[in-house]
């Protein structure tokens, strides 16, 4: 579904990723891992558009997408949850929905959109109790589970979570990643970003090592719970 | 005439003064929240407004109604234009020059308008006649000042009903607090912006053609009216819709009441005096400012 191949990436001369290459399969979730700064949220930008890489290609079924503009590649189903959330703070949280809606606004009638709405209303009953609230009134938690919901309204056949589980109480932590699991359930591809790896390999199916913009290792998500220099790195010694 | 049906009188001028600059003032707003630079240029979509009017009615003998419809979307079009070119393909995309950038492209719309209408006070007729309705506490009202009231009343429900009830409205809400969100939500900001430059060509051009046949128009009338609007955005809060229409009224009635009662040579400066006064104890304005928060 999506193949990444020997992608590079520079902000202004300095160079935040070095020929990278990944390849995700449809129904697949993917966990991509590594320190701050390690360059995993310029990948997922590059594959968004926000970003355009100085080498390589982004193949999403079978199409170059690189030169493609930010919207054009959401139009194809590549969504981006971003890090840090980035909701549209003074906008109701229907609103913010709604919006995330967009993409679907030519193709699908009002009837398939209002069902995903309600959908996402039953992942995250807290949601429809704050429907008319700003969005920039709710809690950090409410607030990422918000961005998911807006993210998961385009109908993506790709998602890309970007550090879902940043700045998160461990509960509310727990509650994201087994919504992805539930997502994982529907069939939904995910590219998944996380600091915390132990938590983003249980529920993978394979794993990418990003470091200092390099990949370092990939394999399957248990034989990456398991690695030795892994452990070290980012797994904390608890096994 | 009594004292208190002067009043009266000066309360209906300053009410009709005050929505046109509500009216500018929203154009304004609209733009920079799109873009988050202040677009002189829509001084000139008054202008243009005033003259298309004047051409379209009185030139060509075109019905008057038509006559609006056209030149709104003529100046919408222009609007759009200067977006698509000059704004969109500046090479440098800071705030301060292309806040510049619109002042000289003012420049020339305004010397283009003069070499084509030249530099004449031209009247438009008023929308249905001139004769005075006569109020029960003793004042007068024109048939136009109706009009400007009804029309600005239709234009802020139907700017409300826009970025309140449609998708596209909240699209471009969404691009103004957020770019890059609006763009991973697949929203063109590109186009958002287009259409903020269309609407506030629209918006310059209504206020330009209701005010018209009152005052009557020439090819920089806009400048005035123009800066006044900018000045109601800031008094109400810049970016902020309510605020537009509060600092409007407010700065139309203190004009006129301070035009009638102290001296109308220094009607500007009272407006202009209040702006900084309540600039100095509010500074963001008496509503604050608007949703967007460039990110
Ligand atoms: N907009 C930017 N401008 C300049 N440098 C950036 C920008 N975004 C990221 N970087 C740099 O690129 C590298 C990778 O960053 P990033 O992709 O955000 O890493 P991660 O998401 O893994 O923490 C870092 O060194 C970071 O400082
Ligand atoms: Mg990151």
């Amino acid at each position: 579904m999506l193949v990444i191949d020997g992608i590079s990436a520079y902000y202004g001369g300095v160079r935040a990723l070095d020929k990278i290459s990944l390849v995700q399969e449809e129904g697949e979730i993917l966990a991509l891992i590594g320190g701050n700064g390690a360059g995993k949220t310029t990948l997922l930008n590059l594959i968004s558009g926000i970003v355009k890489p100085t080498h390589g290609t982004i193949m999403f079924k079978g199409e170059d997408i690189v030169s493609f503009s930010p919207e054009k590649i959401v139009e194809l189903g590549i969504i981006q949850v971003p890090e840090g959330r980035h909701l549209f703070g003074p906008l109701t949280v229907q609103e913010n929905l709604e919006i995330g809606a967009y993409r679907r606004r030519r193709r699908q009638n009002k009837k398939k959109i209002s069902d995903d709405f309600e959908h996402i209303l039953q992942l995250f009953p807290v949601l429809g109790k704050r429907l008319k609230q700003r969005a920039e009134t709710l809690s950090g938690g409410e607030q990422q589970m918000l961005a998911i919901g807006r993210g998961l309204m385009g109908r993506p056949l790709l998602l890309l979570l970007d550090e879902p589980s940043l700045g998160l109480a461990p509960l509310v932590m727990q509650e994201i990643i087994s919504i992805i699991g539930r997502l994982r359930q529907e069939g939904t591809t995910i590219l998944l970003v996380e600091q915390n790896a132990r938590a983003a390999l249980k529920i993978a199916d394979r794993g990418y090592v990003l470091e200092a913009g390099k990949m370092r290792l990939q394999g399957s998500a248990t034989d990456l719970l398991e690695n030795v220099e892994l452990k070290k790195a980012y797994l904390g010694n608890r096994s | 005439m009594e004292f208190s049906q002067q009043i009266a009188q000066y309360i209906i001028t300053g009410l009709t003064i005050g929505a046109i600059y509500a009216i500018v003032a929203m154009g304004f707003n609209i733009i920079h929240n799109a873009t988050g630079i202040v677009n002189f240029a829509q001084c000139e979509f008054i202008s243009l407004g005033g003259m298309f009017m004047y051409s379209l009615a009185v030139l060509f003998k075109v019905n008057l109604i038509i006559a609006f419809f056209i030149s709104m979307a003529g100046v919408a079009l222009i609007g759009a234009l200067i977006e698509m070119g000059p704004i969109r393909h500046a090479r440098s995309k800071e705030i301060i020059i292309l806040i510049f950038l619109t002042i000289g492209l003012s420049e020339i719309l305004r010397g283009t308008a003069q070499v084509v209408w030249g530099t004449d006070n031209v009247g438009v007729p008023a929308f249905s006649g001139e004769t005075p309705i006569h109020l029960p506490g003793g004042a007068a009202i024109v048939p136009q000042h109706i009009w400007i009231f009804a029309i600005t009343v239709m234009v802020m429900l139907m700017l409300r009903y826009f970025f309140k009830k449609t998708l596209m409205g909240k699209a471009m809400r969404a691009t103004a607090v957020n770019r890059r969100a609006a763009a991973l939500a697949g929203i063109s900001v590109n186009r958002m912006v287009l259409f903020s430059f269309a609407f506030s060509g629209a918006l310059g051009a209504v206020a330009g053609m209701i005010i018209a046949p009152i005052s009557s128009t020439s090819y920089d009338t806009g400048i005035m009216l123009g800066l006044k609007g900018f000045a109601a955005a800031i008094l109400g809060g810049y970016g902020n819709f309510a605020g537009a229409i509060l600092g409007g009224i407010i700065l139309g009635l203190l004009e006129s009441l301070g035009a009638g009662l102290i001296s109308s040579q220094y009607k500007d400066a009272i407006a202009f005096f209040v702006l900084l006064l309540v600039l100095f104890l509010k500074p963001r304005g008496i509503m604050g400012y608007g949703e967007s928060e460039r990110v």
